[in-house]
C-alpha cells in the first residue's frame, strides 16, 4: 500500500513538472493524466489507471489539482464519475481503449438518458424501445432530466429490448452517439425558469451493436454500476463546518440585522445545528469508509442534505418578508447543472424543490434506508412476475 | 486516535458492558429495581467500580482512574443508556467525578472521595444549579459560613446519594463543598431509573474542596463532560428503541403482511435511523472534542445536547406510536425509555436552551461577507 501511494505520488509530480497544469491546455493536460494512469488510479494500466487502491485517487487529486489542473469531475461529472466505470466493467477492452481516452480529456462529454416521463422512480419501467436491425439497434422513444445533453457527445442509455419479459429483464444498455440521425434535444424550462435540464426525443436513431454495454436483456445489471458510482460521487462532500446552503442563510442573517426576530434566531440555530449534525455523519462515514466498514451514514447523506437545504431556502423567505416576493428574472436562459450555482436567494428556494426530487426522491430514500439498512420487509408491487408489457402504465 | 475510529479495547468495552448489562441491568431486574427503596443495586454498582473498573474510565491514573480517555467513558455511558442501568450514573460518573478531576486531585481529602467514587465504594451526587446546562453564580442559593451550608435545592438527580458535591457562597465567593449530610428527601419522578431527592442543608457541615475560580472552572468542566455522557446514554436509548421499533414492524402482521411494509410505517423507521445516526455522530464528536481539545467544546456540547436529546424524545415518541397499542402499556418498556428520554432532555439543557448557546456562539459572531444576492424585482 505505501509503495502504491509513493508509486501514486511520483507518478503525480513528474507529471505536474513534465506538463505545468497553468500554462497547458485543459483537454491536453487531462489526456496526459490519463496517459499517465492519473485519470482513475484503481482502473487497468493503459486505460487511466495504475491499477492500485481506489482510495489512493486522492492523493494523485491533491498533487495534481493542487497544482492546478481542474477538476475533471466538475468538467465531465457524468463521463467522468459515472459513464467511466460502467464502460471499464462492462464493455469490451477494445470499446474502453476507444471511449476513455477523449473522456477523460473532455473532448467528449457525456451525457445520461435514464429517466422518462413515464418513467421517474420507478426507473426499470421505462418505455423506450430498441429492435435489433442486423448489426445496428433501432431506438424510438422519450428521454427527460438530462443535463449537459445538448454538449454530449455520447449517452448511456438504458432501453427496452423485450416488452415480453417482466420489467427488469428486457432491457440493454448502450452507449449511444449524441450527434446520430434522429437524436434531438429540446431545453427543458424549469420553474426558476432556466433550462438547466434538456429533453431527448429518439426517432429510428441507430446504434451499432458493437457500442452495447452488457448482455442484451442485461441492461439493469449494467445500470446499477453506473447508479452505484453516482451516489459514491454524490457521497464525497466538503466537511467544513457552516459550509453549504446554511451559509446562506447565515449570511443573510449577518446582512439583515433589522430582521431578526428570537423566533427565527431558534429556527436559524436548529437549522445550523442540523447541518453540523450532518457533516459530523458525512465525516464519520468517510472514516467508515476508510477503514473498510461503510455503515448506514452514507445513505442518509441525500436523504438529509435534501431536506435541509429546503428548509435552509424556506427560512431565508420567511426571514425577507415582502422581498421574497421579488423575483429578478425569469427569462429562459440555458444553464449547466454542476456549475457553480450562484442565483438569487429567491432563485435557489425555488431550485431547492428539486433537492427532494432529483437523484432518488426523499420517498424512495426512505425505501431503501428501511428495506436495505434496517432490513424492513419490502412493499407489495402490483407488477411482480408480469410482462412488462401487460403492467398498467400512466 | 481518530475520531470516529474505536479501537479494539473500546470495542471489547463495549461488547463486556454490554454483557454485563444483559445480566444485571435485565428488563426484570431494572422493574424490580425501580419499584425498591435505593432504586439501585449497591452490590452491581461496587462491581462496575471495583471488578469492572468502568466508572473512572477518563480519570487520569495518577489520580486513581483507568488512564483512558472520556471516549471509553462514553462507550460504557452509552451501554448504561441502552439498558436503562438503574444508579447514580448521573450525579457520579456524569457529573461529581468529573468535578474532582478538574480539581486535579490536590484539595483536602478529595483524593480520597474521588478513588471512592471510582471504585464504587460510594456515591456522589452534583447539588449545582445550572442555566441551560451553564454554571451561572446567581442561581446559587445554598450559603457557607465556617464550613456549615444553609439553603435548600428542590431537585437533586441522585441527591440521595453518599456525597453531595454542592455550590454555596460564603458571601464574598462561590465554592465547591462536599458534605455527607443533609436532610435528602426522596421525590415521585417521572423516571423512576432515575432518582431526585430534594435536599435541605440546616448549619450542615461540609468540607470545601474549592473556591473562586477554581470551583467555577470545576463546575464548568462537569457540566461540559456530563452533557457529553448524557449524549452517549441518549445515543444508547434512542439505538435500543429503533432496534425494538424495527424488530416488531418486521413480525407484526396486520391486513395480511408485515407492518413494515406500509410505507407509512417504514418511513418513520427510517426518519429515526437519521435521528439515531445523527445522535451518534454530535454525542461522539463530543466525546472526542473534550477529549483531545479538538474542538471548542462548549459549542460541541451544545450541539450533542441540541440534537440528542430532540432526537431520543422523538424516537421514544415515534416508538410509541410504531407499536400501537402494546407500546402503551405498563408491560412493554417503551414507557421506561420515553420517561428516560424526557428526563434526559431536561437535564443539563433542553434542546432549546442549547440552541440558544449555539446561536450565541455562531450566529451572533457572524458577519456578512455580502455575495449572496437578493432579487429587488
Amino acid at each position: 500500500m505505501d509503495d502504491h501511494g509513493e508509486l501514486v505520488d511520483k507518478t503525480a509530480r513528474q507529471l505536474v513538472e513534465a506538463h505545468d497544469p497553468r500554462t497547458t491546455p485543459h483537454r491536453e493536460l487531462l489526456g496526459a493524466i490519463f496517459d499517465a494512469g492519473l485519470a482513475w488510479v484503481h482502473f487497468p494500466v493503459g486505460l487511466g489507471g495504475l491499477a492500485v487502491s481506489r482510495g489512493l485517487q486522492a492523493r494523485a487529486d491533491a498533487i495534481l489539482q493542487g497544482a492546478g489542473a481542474p477538476n475533471p469531475f466538475a468538467l465531465n461529472p457524468i463521463g467522468h464519475g459515472m459513464a467511466a466505470p460502467t464502460v471499464l466493467e462492462h464493455g469490451s477492452p477494445e470499446l474502453a481503449a476507444e471511449l476513455l481516452r477523449p473522456l477523460a480529456s473532455t473532448e467528449h462529454i457525456w451525457c445520461q438518458l435514464f429517466s422518462e416521463p413515464g418513467a421517474g422512480s420507478d426507473l426499470a419501467g421505462l418505455a423506450t424501445s430498441a429492435v435489433r436491425d442486423g448489426d445496428e439497434w433501432v431506438v424510438n422513444g422519450q428521454k427527460v432530466w438530462t443535463s449537459l445533453a445538448h454538449r454530449a457527445r455520447y449517452a448511456l442509455l438504458l432501453a427496452r429490448t423485450d416488452p415480453d419479459q417482466p420489467k427488469h429483464k428486457g432491457l440493454t444498455y448502450f452507449v449511444l452517439d449524441m450527434q446520430a440521425p434522429g437524436v434531438e434535444t429540446r431545453p427543458l424550462r424549469q420553474m426558476t425558469g432556466q433550462a438547466e435540464f434538456n429533453e431527448v426525443y429518439l426517432s429510428d436513431a441507430r446504434i451499432p451493436d458493437r457500442l452495447r454495454l452488457g448482455a442484451v436483456g442485461n441492461g439493469w445489471r449494467v445500470a446499477m454500476t453506473t447508479l452505484m458510482n453516482e451516489r459514491s460521487a454524490i457521497g464525497g462532500t466538503s466537511s467544513v463546518r457552516g459550509a453549504g446552503a446554511v451559509a446562506d442563510a447565515v449570511e443573510l442573517w449577518a446582512r439583515r440585522p433589522d430582521l431578526h426576530t428570537p423566533a427565527l434566531r431558534d429556527a436559524l440555530a436548529d437549522l445550523w445545528t442540523r447541518a453540523e449534525a450532518q457533516r459530523l455523519t458525512d465525516e464519520r462515514a468517510r472514516r467508515a469508509a476508510g477503514s473498510g466498514s461503510p455503515g448506514p451514514e452514507g445513505s442518509i447523506a441525500k436523504l438529509v442534505t435534501a431536506e435541509l437545504n429546503q428548509d435552509v431556502y424556506e427560512f431565508c423567505m420567511e426571514l425577507l418578508g415582502p422581498e421574497a416576493t421579488l423575483y429578478g428574472d425569469y427569462t429562459q436562459r440555458d444553464i449547466q447543472r454542476f456549475e457553480e450555482y450562484r442565483g438569487p436567494v429567491q432563485q435557489r428556494f425555488l431550485r431547492s424543490r428539486a433537492n427532494t426530487i432529483e437523484g432518488g426522491t426523499s420517498e424512495v430514500l426512505r425505501n431503501i434506508l428501511g428495506e436495505r439498512v434496517l432490513g424492513l420487509p419490502g412493499d407489495l408491487r402490483a407488477d411482480t412476475g408480469k410482462a412488462w408489457k401487460e403492467i398498467p402504465r400512466g | 486516535m481518530a475520531e470516529y475510529l474505536f479501537t479494539e479495547e473500546q470495542q471489547d468495552l463495549r461488547r463486556g458492558i454490554r454483557q454485563f448489562c444483559a445480566e444485571h441491568a435485565s428488563e426484570q431486574a431494572v422493574r424490580t429495581l425501580m419499584e425498591s427503596d435505593t432504586g439501585y443495586d449497591p452490590a452491581v454498582w461496587a462491581r462496575l467500580g471495583g471488578e469492572l473498573g468502568v466508572l473512572g474510565l477518563a480519570v487520569p491514573e495518577s489520580m486513581g482512574g483507568a488512564g483512558g480517555g472520556l471516549v471509553d467513558q462514553a462507550v460504557v455511558a452509552e451501554e448504561f443508556g441502552a439498558a436503562l442501568l438503574p444508579g447514580p450514573v448521573f450525579g457520579t460518573v456524569g457529573l461529581a467525578i468529573p468535578a474532582l478531576v478538574a480539581l486535579g486531585g490536590d484539595e483536602q481529602g478529595g483524593d480520597e472521595l474521588l478513588s471512592d467514587l471510582v471504585e464504587g465504594r460510594r456515591t456522589a451526587g452534583f447539588a449545582v444549579p445550572d442555566r441551560g446546562g451553564r454554571f451561572d453564580p446567581a442561581l446559587v442559593t445554598v450559603t457557607a459560613s465556617g464550613g456549615a451550608l444553609t439553603g435548600e435545592l428542590a431537585q437533586v438527580v441522585d441527591g440521595s446519594a453518599d456525597v453531595l458535591l454542592v455550590a454555596a457562597c460564603d458571601g464574598a465567593e462561590i465554592g465547591l463543598y462536599a458534605t455527607d449530610a443533609g436532610t435528602r428527601t426522596p421525590l415521585s419522578t417521572l423516571d423512576s431509573t432515575r432518582r431526585q431527592s430534594h435536599v435541605r442543608f440546616d448549619g450542615t457541615p461540609a468540607r470545601l474542596l474549592a473556591s473562586g475560580a477554581a470551583a467555577a472552572d470545576a463546575i464548568t468542566s462537569a457540566f461540559h463532560t456530563g452533557a457529553a455522557l448524557l449524549a452517549a446514554e441518549q445515543v444508547g436509548g434512542a439505538q435500543r428503541l429503533l432496534d425494538t421499533t424495527v424488530a416488531y414492524a418486521g413480525t407484526r402482521l396486520q391486513f395480511g403482511r408485515p407492518i413494515g411494509s406500509f410505507q407509512a410505517v417504514k418511513h418513520t423507521c427510517a426518519d429515526m435511523l437519521v435521528l439515531v445516526e445523527h445522535a451518534r455522530s454530535v454525542a461522539y464528536h463530543a466525546a472526542w472534542a473534550l477529549q483531545d481539545g479538538s474542538d471548542d467544546p462548549g459549542l460541541a456540547v451544545s450541539v450533542a445536547q441540541a440534537v440528542c436529546s430532540h432526537a431520543y424524545q422523538r424516537v421514544a415518541t415515534d416508538t410509541v406510536q410504531m407499536l400501537g397499542g402494546i407500546g402503551f402499556t405498563w408491560e412493554h418498556p417503551a414507557h421506561l425509555y420515553l420517561k428516560r428520554a424526557m428526563t434526559d432532555a431536561a437535564l443539563l439543557g433542553s434542546a432549546a436552551a442549547h440552541r440558544e448557546h449555539v446561536a450565541a456562539l455562531v450566529l451572533d459572531t457572524a458577519t456578512s461577507n455580502g455575495v449572496l444576492a437578493v432579487a429587488a424585482g
